[in-house]
């Protein structure tokens, strides 16, 4: 992996708060990375450092192997896009898109030629004599984007860049993203706090935390094995089931769920697990099966349960269900087969099972 | 219409009455065809005709529009660094040190930069009234701009640098024509104050050169003749357009 973009063990205190905490991370050419967390856990700051709006207190970055931080922000040859877009006001769309190649002095008709290219490829190529106040929301993000395009950057960081839009819009523009960054081969370093959005977009997600990175892997790695009951709840839905590991046996562990009894889960990989220490098992809604009665076949967990609640969604319906140890689990069925959205009612006994592969173990 | 509606256009006729009858009757007597200001005898423009021809309000004027235009330009630049100064950095002292001469009473300041003169050694005359009416002025510039600047999106500037350009190039074509309205009426708001200013230009002329305010009091301390009425009438006029063009370009009062 050629490592365009290297971040080590940078560190950010404002006034004795520690917004980042010795977060390291790499990043490839041409990749589409996010960085995915919670409000206020410091995604905003490490971009700004990146961009060169503000210092580190510690640590490095490095473009091309090599340190940048002593760069200001106008020589980086990387790009922002504004969660609210920062187009000029007092500029044509047109002037908005040369601004980075009259910086640059190139002469009038090569950025006569390139504004107009860059227009036609986020498709606005008759708004070029408009101000950005006569633009609607989706049109300035195009506009924002073809003006961090028009040079080239070696990188393109985008904070939050669909939040303003509609949930139609947005998924269209995200799209859109996708297609872009695929054709011109940019790398794009994303911020998002919608892990929905993450998980769609990006080759490499890094989910954060309290100014630390919890876990950075591809985003079907990271649904499927997260590393930590952070990261297992932030990203989807996902049951939480304490306990504690009894017994190593190969590659499945041994697993004691407090108030319901021993259950047989995969060893999850890159994880030590010592026996006798405290753990949870993280399973996902759509791989639990409730059903009235067992079928014996592969399952291997199976508890009693009563349906507590249930929420219809039209392509799948979430119910909660009660097992005997007062805790509630969520199980997602599919409403594949028509007029069968209610399997179950609130109040019936059901049986609560998952295959042995189906949970995931993160050790507390 | 109900009582307490009534009594409400009352007040506010008896106060704007209060506030422009008197002005209003100066402008009135400038156009009357007599010597005396007590009784209406006819129109007639032959005083703002004596004024032209009158060489001591014409000096006095020109001294005064060249007062008011040195000191509202130098009081914009240094208001306008300090304006910005404000908004960037935040400091405690500073607002203070900058507005501390708006606060202040005109004839302490006229008092105080007198002294202030005299012991420099400094001749009295249009170089100490400049001097003089930059220190008031660079205040209501200074707020004028960093009311403006807070309206400003930081982002907008970040979003320069980030393009390519350098601290300069950010300043003179981001920030300076985002900040041009504020500047504009911190300069009309300077150029106002200073061609209005009495109090401070008395202490601070010495002999010899005059200035509008101070012409048209030395005129009515003898009386008021229907000449001063007519340059009165021709200052006030200079303000209203003056404050009216402030007023338009007061952030406020701006779409954007
Ligand atoms: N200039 C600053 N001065 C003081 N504290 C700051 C400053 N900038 C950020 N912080 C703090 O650092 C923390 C991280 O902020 P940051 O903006 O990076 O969060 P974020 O992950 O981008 O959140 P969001 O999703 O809400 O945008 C927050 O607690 C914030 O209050
Ligand atoms: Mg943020």
């Amino acid at each position: 992996m050629f490592k365009l973009l290297e971040i080590k063990d940078v560190s950010r205190n404002f006034a004795g708060f520690t917004a980042l905490d010795k977060v390291s991370l790499a990043i490839a050419a041409g990749e589409f990375f996010t960085l995915l967390g919670p409000s206020g856990c410091g995604k905003t700051t490490l971009l700004r450092l990146i961009a060169g709006f503000d210092q580190p207190d510690g640590g490095d970055i490095l473009l091309d192997g090599k340190s940048i931080i002593a760069t200001p922000p106008e020589r980086r040859p990387l790009h922002t896009i504004f969660q609210n877009y920062a187009l000029f006001p007092h500029m044509t769309v047109a002037d908005n898109v040369a601004f980075p190649l009259r910086m640059v002095g190139c002469n009038k008709a090569e950025i006569e030629r390139r504004v107009s290219a860059a227009l036609k490829d986020v498709s606005l190529p008759d708004k070029a004599g408009h101000y950005p106040d006569a633009l609607s929301g989706g049109q300035k993000q195009r506009i924002a984007i073809a003006r961090a395009l028009v040079n080239r950057p070696r990188l393109l960081l985008l904070d939050e860049p669909l939040s303003a839009l509609d949930a139609k819009l947005r998924e269209q523009m995200q799209l859109e993203l996708i297609k872009l960054q695929k054709e011109i081969g940019i790398t794009f370093v994303y911020v998002t706090h919608d892990q929905g959005e993450a998980l769609a977009l990006s080759h490499r997600i890094a989910v954060m935390n309290h100014g630390a990175i919890a876990q950075v892997d591809e985003p079907s790695r990271l649904y499927g094995f997260p590393r930590s009951r952070f990261v297992a709840d932030f990203i989807g839905h996902c049951n939480l089931l304490a306990g504690k590991v009894m017994q190593l046996q190969g590659d499945r562990v041994l697993v004691e769920l407090a108030g319901l009894g021993a259950v047989q889960v995969m060893m999850p990989p890159d994880v030590t697990v010592e026996v006798g220490s405290a753990c949870t098992l993280t399973l996902r809604p759509e791989k639990i099966n409730i059903s009235s009665s067992l079928s014996q076949d592969e399952v291997q967990a199976h508890f009693k349960g009563v349906v507590h609640d249930m929420l219809y969604l039209g392509d799948v319906t979430v119910y909660k269900v009660e097992l005997v140890n007062g805790m509630l689990v969520e199980a997602l069925l599919a409403n594949s087969s028509p007029g069968r959205a209610r399997f179950f009612e609130v109040g019936d006994q059901v049986e609560v099972a998952w295959l042995s592969d189906a949970g995931h173990l993160v050790m507390d | 219409m109900n009582n307490k509606n009534r009594l409400l256009i009352f007040t506010a006729l008896a106060v704007y009455g209060f506030l422009y009858l008197p002005l209003l009757i100066v402008v009135v007597y400038s156009f009357n065809d007599s010597k005396l200001n007590a009784e209406w005898v006819g129109f007639s423009l032959k005083w703002y005709d004596k004024l032209f021809h009158n060489n001591e309000i014409l000096s006095a004027a020109g001294n005064s529009l060249i007062i008011a235009g040195i000191s509202a330009l130098v009081a914009t630049v240094l208001g306008t660094l300090a304006g910005m100064a404000m908004y960037q950095y935040r400091l405690k002292v500073l607002p203070g040190l900058v507005l501390a001469p708006i606060a202040m009473p005109d004839i302490l300041m006229g008092v105080s930069l007198l002294l202030f003169f005299i012991m420099l050694n400094m001749s009295l005359g249009l170089i100490s009234i400049i001097l003089a009416h930059i220190t008031f002025c660079i205040g209501f510039v200074a707020l004028s701009v960093q009311a403006r600047m807070s309206g400003i999106d930081r982002s907008l500037t970040e979003a320069a640098r980030d393009l390519g350009a350098n601290p300069w190039q950010c300043f003179r074509m981001i920030t300076l024509p985002l900040l041009a309205p504020g500047i504009l009426a911190g300069a009309l708001m300077a150029f106002t104050l200073s061609i209005d200013d009495f109090v401070v230009t008395f202490f601070v002329a010495g002999v010899g050169s005059s200035t509008l305010p101070l012409q048209i009091y030395s005129m009515v301390k003898i009386a008021v003749t229907p000449e001063v009425n007519a340059i009165s009438t021709l200052l006030m006029l200079l303000t209203l357009i003056l404050i009216t063009l402030v007023a338009r370009l007061s952030p406020g009062a701006l779409r954007s």
